[in-house]
């Protein structure tokens, strides 16, 4: 019973959203996210900054590295759906800014929100957002084909463009110069895409009921 | 005092609990019972982390299903794992966030936080990393964050299932010494052996409720009956 | 253990209010990326340089810094170079090294507590669209705990593999480790709720 926090399953599967464990409190707080979703929410934004902390692989130097955080980006919307996978990157940015070195490669602090590749990191929310809004189509249960679209629009996609306009913009690169230059990043992409979505479906085999029903907000 | 009135809790197609009443007024109370034999879902009633699919359960005259956030501030829980309780970075914020709703200022905050972590013996840690603590010194800091607030009730889940024998021992002491009614669920059996009421639960249905030596004594026959 | 970037000290930018040295930095950067000449990398580098002296950080942390920045320097340096010529390779990069520079100043002389109350007092404001700053201040205060314990589960799940002959399959690794992520979340969930994280404020 001790592997099992919870061996007879309580309120959260069942219903899906947090709001239910509290009926007799509405108020403010039922707008926001419940506790359940914040441990959701605080531990995959805890498992994307594990992700960057052993062997980073960097392609050069300290610029964009190629590292298993993306991967876990993607994980979080295919896991938790948009709205929470995205403020799971949302935390991870805000350690970032707060001067944690949560990034691959022990990078951290304000000086990354100053420098050129900066997109990337912010892309990491709004495609985290539309990684789960597509992965959650069939919710409860989880398709294999829109998790893959979620993961190849909102994981490299909205990342990338993201990634490539403050580029360009930031380091005065025509966009097609700045594009070229991401294309480099793309297989790799791809790879971690294919992986999220394979561990993704194995996940929610092994955990039913991890994305939000259609309709609840989270 | 706890009162169980004809609950019962299906998860799905299984039934989990059925047909409880129970009338706790002891001051500690252990609930012994197979694995997934119901007595962990029975002990997460109490503060309407599992609300029940039938009949209803009562603390203190509050009706948990009703006055959850009532019943919550007087229900205090401790879980097997505390590494998964402690939520705050260190000790003296994990401490210091159960007294966030409590209208103390600073100072007073800080001094009700140091003064809790050095009654658990765990003044010279107030700042480190709660990682780097043991399973032991973590248990104990989950029951200072627990009992900071104070509770009136104490519902503790297999608390001493990860930790050594001497914490273990630290840890019955601590909650033998408390004001608060205590409702432990455990699988240790020295733990129980002394208690006045032992509740023995199988298969979501109260089997034996009786003083320590005697629950003991059932659970024993209970599980060695399965072994054969 | 996720340890921050703040390098401890009492120089005056030590000691000097979160909100200012932030506001400072974007006025400092804005003007500096708005000024297009190569006397503003230059006037910037000389600036940093002495804020960074100044505060006690250290010539070899400067170098350091600077040192972590070179592929990004050259790649775009090239870059520039051959699209639009030397003066705006050195506007544009220098412009860019002397802004992260500045940046890495004030996390280095930033504890993260005071940085959070800064961050949990300026979302202050938009408690009216439903944006509760203790609530943030839970969840940044949580991932900084989860940190420690994910590591220690990745850990078991490597072992578990490597005990299993399952060596370098990345599924092996990351399924379990996901999957007790999870779980690791569904029983800190029951502790906030426990906690009363979701029952409204004292009665």
């Amino acid at each position: 019973m001790a592997t099992r926090a919870t061996p007879d399953d309580p309120t959260r599967r069942e219903t899906g959203t947090s709001a239910s464990s509290v009926p007799d409190v509405p108020g403010p707080r039922a707008r926001g996210l419940g506790a359940r979703d914040l441990a959701y929410v605080a531990t995959f934004a805890a498992l994307i900054v594990v992700l960057g902390l052993p062997g980073a692989i960097f392609a050069f130097g300290s610029g964009v590295p190629i590292t298993l955080q993306t991967f876990g980006v993607m994980l979080a919307g295919l896991i938790l759906g948009g709205r929470r996978g995205a403020l799971a990157c949302l935390l991870v940015v805000a350690l970032c800014a707060l001067g944690l070195p949560v990034l691959a490669g022990g990078r951290g602090g304000l000086g990354v929100f100053a420098g050129p590749t900066v997109g990337f990191l912010l892309g990491w929310v709004p495609g985290a957002a539309v990684t789960g809004w597509l992965a959650a189509r069939r919710a409860p249960g989880f398709s294999v084909p829109w998790g893959t679209a979620g993961a190849l629009l909102g994981g490299i996609g909205v990342v990338h463009a993201l990634g490539v306009l403050v580029l360009a913009w930031r380091a005065h690169l025509a966009p097609s110069a700045a594009l070229t230059a991401d294309l480099v990043f793309v297989p790799g992409d791809l790879v971690k895409a294919a992986l999220a979505v394979v561990v993704a479906a194995a996940v929610h085999r092994a955990v039913p009921g991890l994305l939000p029903p259609r309709g609840a907000r989270p | 005092m706890i009162t169980f009135d004809g609950v019962g809790h299906r998860f799905g197609d299984r039934t989990v609990l059925r047909g409880i009443d129970l009338d706790l007024r002891e001051r500690f109370v252990g609930v012994v019972g197979a694995n997934g034999s119901g007595k962990s879902t029975l002990a997460r009633c109490v503060n309407g982390l599992v609300r029940p699919t039938s009949g209803r359960v009562v603390v203190d005259g509050l009706d948990v299903g009703r006055q959850t956030a009532r019943v919550r501030r007087r229900v205090g829980f401790v879980f097997p794992d505390p590494a998964a309780q402690i939520v705050m970075p260190t000790p003296a914020e994990d401490v210091a966030f159960s007294l966030r709703r409590a209208g103390l200022s600073r100072s007073q905050t800080t001094a009700r936080v140091e003064e809790t972590l050095e009654r658990f013996g765990l003044a010279g840690h107030a700042d480190h990393p709660a990682g780097l603590l043991s399973s032991g010194q973590r248990q104990l800091l989950a029951l200072a964050s627990i009992l900071v607030t104070e509770p009136d009730v104490l519902v503790c889940d297999e608390p001493t299932t990860l930790l050594d024998l001497r914490h273990t021992r630290r840890v019955a002491a601590l909650l033998h010494g408390l004001p608060q009614q205590v409702l432990m669920v455990t699988h240790d059996l020295e733990l129980l052996g002394g208690l006045e009421r032992v509740i023995v639960v199988d298969e979501g249905r109260v089997v034996a409720d009786g003083d320590g030596p005697a629950g003991v004594a059932t659970y024993r026959a209970l599980m060695e009956a399965d072994a054969c | 253990m996720l340890t921050s970037l703040y390098v401890p000290g009492h120089s005056w930018l030590h000691r000097a209010p979160v909100g200012g040295k932030v506001l400072g930095l974007l006025v400092a950067t804005t003007l500096l990326l708005a000024w297009r000449d190569p006397a503003a990398p230059a006037l910037g580098a000389v600036v940093v340089a002495a804020v960074h002296l100044g505060a006690g950080l250290g010539v070899r942390r400067l170098l350091a810094q600077v040192w972590a920045l070179r592929w990004v320097v050259a790649v775009l340096a090239v870059l520039q170079w051959w699209a639009a010529g030397p003066r705006e390779a050195v506007v544009v990069v220098g412009g860019l090294l002397v802004a992260i520079l500045a940046a890495g100043v004030v996390t280095a002389t930033t504890r993260i507590e005071a940085m959070m109350d800064a961050v949990v007092g300026a979302l202050g404001p938009l408690r009216r669209v439903g944006v509760d700053p203790d609530r943030v201040a839970l969840a940044l205060g949580l991932t900084i705990r989860t940190v420690p314990a994910l590591t220690g589960i990745a850990r078991e799940v490597a072992d578990a593999r490597a005990a299993r002959g399952m060596g370098r399959s990345p599924r092996a690794l990351l399924v379990p480790l996901v999957v007790r992520a999870v779980r690791h979340a569904d029983a800190v969930g029951d502790a906030l709720v426990a906690r009363g994280v979701d029952d409204g404020p004292g009665e």
